[in-house]
């Protein structure tokens, strides 16, 4: 292991970094919104979209992101929609995590009884007051755990950006080791910055866990 | 359909090669599974033992493979275990290695999570009944685990399935990669091949995953 070539590729991997963040953070804000909208919309049986919503989560749920992406990047232009990869890579994954974060929501909102919603009525509580102060808190709560487990498995399905020309980490360290044969500091690099951006999510996921497990009712 | 592109498809053995492709998948995703689960039992009740050592090293395994994409995975084995061990492996190999790796992991955690779910008045009552520790663990654990687990290691195939689309990037031939070849070879022909050969090969997976996953999620309402 040579430290000097580690040296000389930081900031190679740097920018790399900021770029896989960049896109993962931007995907995964959206993947809450859409999924969070989708959760509301199948919960509620809201007519035609609840249906469509679930054909959509259905659709993502069950197809891998790479095949995704190639379709959104190079298939979507044949039809005259130009988007650009950094664009593309967010909405891959935006879509994705929106599938995996409306069925971690909704499976929290299955878990408030409905003895919850009707309490908060019988108590003067408008419908809208209801959902946010009553079905919201404890839907959330439930959920945390997959929701934790959904940003997890977003980050990491990041590495297959490459395979659309985004220079993420996984782009770089193939691309040093192309160029230099370096191969085990540039995979040495290449795990220890997933470390840096996965091993605090997951740390700071199994804390939150543990500690909205208090906020349960009924157990 | 010809400006979609979907034509391609029905010329030659073009849709042969593709279903071939999506074989290549699926065998590699089965084998992995097959590996994951017999592994996964082994592991997953070792790690119901109270004993540190096996604790610690379990626990380091499962957090790697938390958070560890599975293409770095394959990188590393694919790139850099042939570089430092100076072996040749071939491109399949690594895959059924990585996904084994990283299937017995998640498979572990969901035997784990079975086996500590069952309440110890289930494994006192039996004692009381005047059972052995076999008897115990063949009548009593063994059932009741066994319709936690079916559901969610069938689950687990689809997540094999859907993680298997990476070993393309590893330079295996599979429906990905044959879809790209097919679309390579009639540029000219048909300019917007990509986008019907790419929907088709979402379809695939689809087609491949969904039933799979319906079948665990009633699986789950019946017997959950």
């Amino acid at each position: 292991m040579n430290f000097e070539v580690m040296r000389s590729y930081l900031p190679l991997y740097i920018e790399a970094m900021k770029l896989t963040l960049k896109i993962g953070w931007i995907g995964i804000v959206l993947s809450v919104i859409i999924g969070f909208a989708c959760a509301v919309a199948r919960h509620y049986r809201i007519p035609v979209i609840g249906r469509i919503v679930g054909v959509y989560i259905e659709l993502f749920r069950n197809t891998p992101l790479l095949v995704q992406l190639f379709f959104l990047y190079f298939g979507l232009p044949k039809l005259g929609l130009d988007i650009n990869a950094e664009v593309c890579g967010a909405l891959g994954l935006a879509l994705l995590g929106g599938a995996y974060m409306a069925e971690a929501f909704r499976s929290g909102f299955e878990a408030v009884e409905p003895i919850q919603t009707e309490s908060a009525l019988s108590l003067g509580l408008s419908p809208v007051q209801t959902v946010v102060h009553v079905v919201l808190p404890q839907a959330f709560s439930v959920s945390v755990p997959a929701f934790v487990a959904n940003i997890i498995f977003l980050l990491k399905e990041t590495s297959v950006f490459s395979a659309i020309s985004l220079m993420d980490l996984m782009f770089t360290a193939k691309d040093l080791i192309g160029l230099y044969y370096k191969t085990i500091e540039c995979l040495t690099l290449l795990v220890i910055f997933y470390l840096i951006i996965l091993l605090p999510v997951s740390i700071l996921g199994s804390i939150v866990e543990r500690k909205v497990r208090y906020a349960g009712f009924g157990d | 359909m010809q400006a979609l592109g979907i034509d391609v498809l029905f010329k030659g053995t073009n849709m042969q090669r593709l279903l071939l492709g999506l074989w290549v998948s699926l065998r590699i995703s089965l084998i992995s599974v097959a590996i994951s689960i017999v592994l996964g039992l082994v592991i997953g009740s070792l790690m119901t033992r109270k004993n540190p050592v096996i604790k610690v090293f379990t626990r380091i395994y499962l957090e790697i493979v938390r958070v560890m994409p599975q293409m770095v995975l394959l990188f590393i084995v694919f790139f850099g275990t042939t570089r430092v061990f100076g072996w040749n492996i071939e491109a399949e190999t690594a895959a059924v290695i990585v996904f084994s790796f990283w299937g017995t992991a998640e498979m572990a955690d969901l035997v784990r999570g079975a086996l500590i779910s069952i309440p110890k008045h289930q494994y006192e009552s039996a004692a009381a009944l005047g059972m052995n520790e076999v008897q115990i663990f063949i009548h009593i654990v063994i059932p009741q685990t066994l319709r936690r687990l079916i559901p969610l290691s069938i689950n687990l195939v689809t997540r094999m399935i859907k993680t298997t689309s990476l070993i393309m990037m590893i330079g295996v031939v599979e429906v990905l990669k044959v879809g790209q070849q097919i679309i390579e070879a009639n540029r000219t022909a048909s300019p917007n091949a990509a986008f019907g050969v790419y929907a088709v090969v979402l379809l695939l997976y689809f087609i491949a995953c969904w039933p799979i996953s319906m079948f665990s999620k009633y699986l789950e309402r019946k017997w959950c």
